[in-house]
């Protein structure tokens, strides 16, 4: 790697590189909250349904 | 030997057994994930050298190849369990197709959002009526119908079965994606990879190509896990374990 313009430049396929490497990004991140979230709601569902039975 | 075997693995389906394991390795998990992914992107972006005919713009292939074979795979993950809850009544099992279908519909759609941003400048289109990427986009919609049909059913076992029925059928789009690029003619470029006889890819790129793929493996482990853990709290509601687990 030379510069880091010419990093970024990707041979002038910057839009197409980059874009992809972000949705990629992207759907990771959002897999991976959506998975913690999901287990943090039931987690709370199951704790206030108990409650209400004692 | 058969039978410790069936119950190590009977063990395991349980599900505060399950719980307690996914509970466990999450950060081993996490730890894996970073180290094939950190020389993997590394790999990718910089290491590899640029290709003879597409330069850098092939560097797509690090993100665009792991995300389809992960579509792939999880869905014949999804089907193989679905088939032990069908044959065995395995709860878990049932649950871990389940968890599985939200990374094997986004990795699905990542597959081919990149494959379509990747063919615009070197093919000359966003899109081709071909088999390959019919047959992709058919996965999308099955992937998509099995979550709004489980969804759909609210008995569990029915859910369960249904989901299992839906998948195993759709089984059989799966050699036609992958023999899709061989069958017909197509813009698609044929396997690299995962055909007889040797790789034809260079080192240099085959690596962080593998490592993009096996942190992509890992991290379908962890979402799917920690998904899994979610549905099994809210089936077993009621049970002492999971009320001990959501305290």
């Amino acid at each position: 790697m030379e510069s880091l313009g010419e990093f970024l430049a990707m041979g002038g396929y910057a839009a197409y590189v980059w874009s992809s490497y972000a949705l990629s990004a992207a759907v990771l991140a959002g897999l991976w909250l959506t998975a913690l979230r999901r287990k943090r709601d039931s987690r709370r569902k199951v704790a206030a349904l108990n409650e209400d039975r004692q | 030997m058969g039978t410790s075997v069936y119950a190590t693995l009977g063990r395991l389906a349980s599900p505060p057994v399950f719980y307690r394991i996914a509970e466990a390795s999450r950060i081993w998990l996490i730890g894996l994930f970073l180290l094939l992914f950190i020389p993997g992107i590394y790999g990718a972006l910089i290491g590899a050298p640029p290709d003879y005919q597409q330069g850098e713009g092939y560097r797509i292939i690090f993100v665009h190849v792991p995300a389809a074979w992960m579509s792939l795979f999880i869905y014949v993950n999804m089907a193989g369990m679905a088939a032990v809850s069908l044959i065995w009544r395995g709860k878990t099992a049932a649950i871990c197709a389940r968890a599985s279908a939200p990374a094997g519909a986004a990795f699905t759609a990542l597959t081919l959002a990149t494959g379509s941003i990747w063919g615009k400048p070197m093919w000359g289109t966003w899109w081709v009526w071909d088999a390959r990427l019919t047959s992709e986009l058919i996965l999308l919609f099955i992937y998509l119908g099995y979550m709004a049909l489980v969804a759909s059913i609210p008995d569990r076992r029915t859910a369960a079965a249904a989901g299992a029925i839906l998948l195993l059928v759709g089984l059989i789009n799966i050699p036609v994606i992958h023999f899709s690029v061989d069958w017909w003619n197509t813009l698609h470029q044929p396997a690299t990879i995962a055909k007889f006889g040797a790789p034809s890819i260079d080192k240099a790129m085959l690596m962080p190509l593998l490592l993009m793929a096996g942190s992509f493996m890992v991290f379908y482990l962890a979402v799917m896990a920690t998904m899994a853990q979610a549905l099994l709290l809210e089936q077993e509601a009621s049970s002492q374990w999971a009320k001990q687990a959501a305290s």
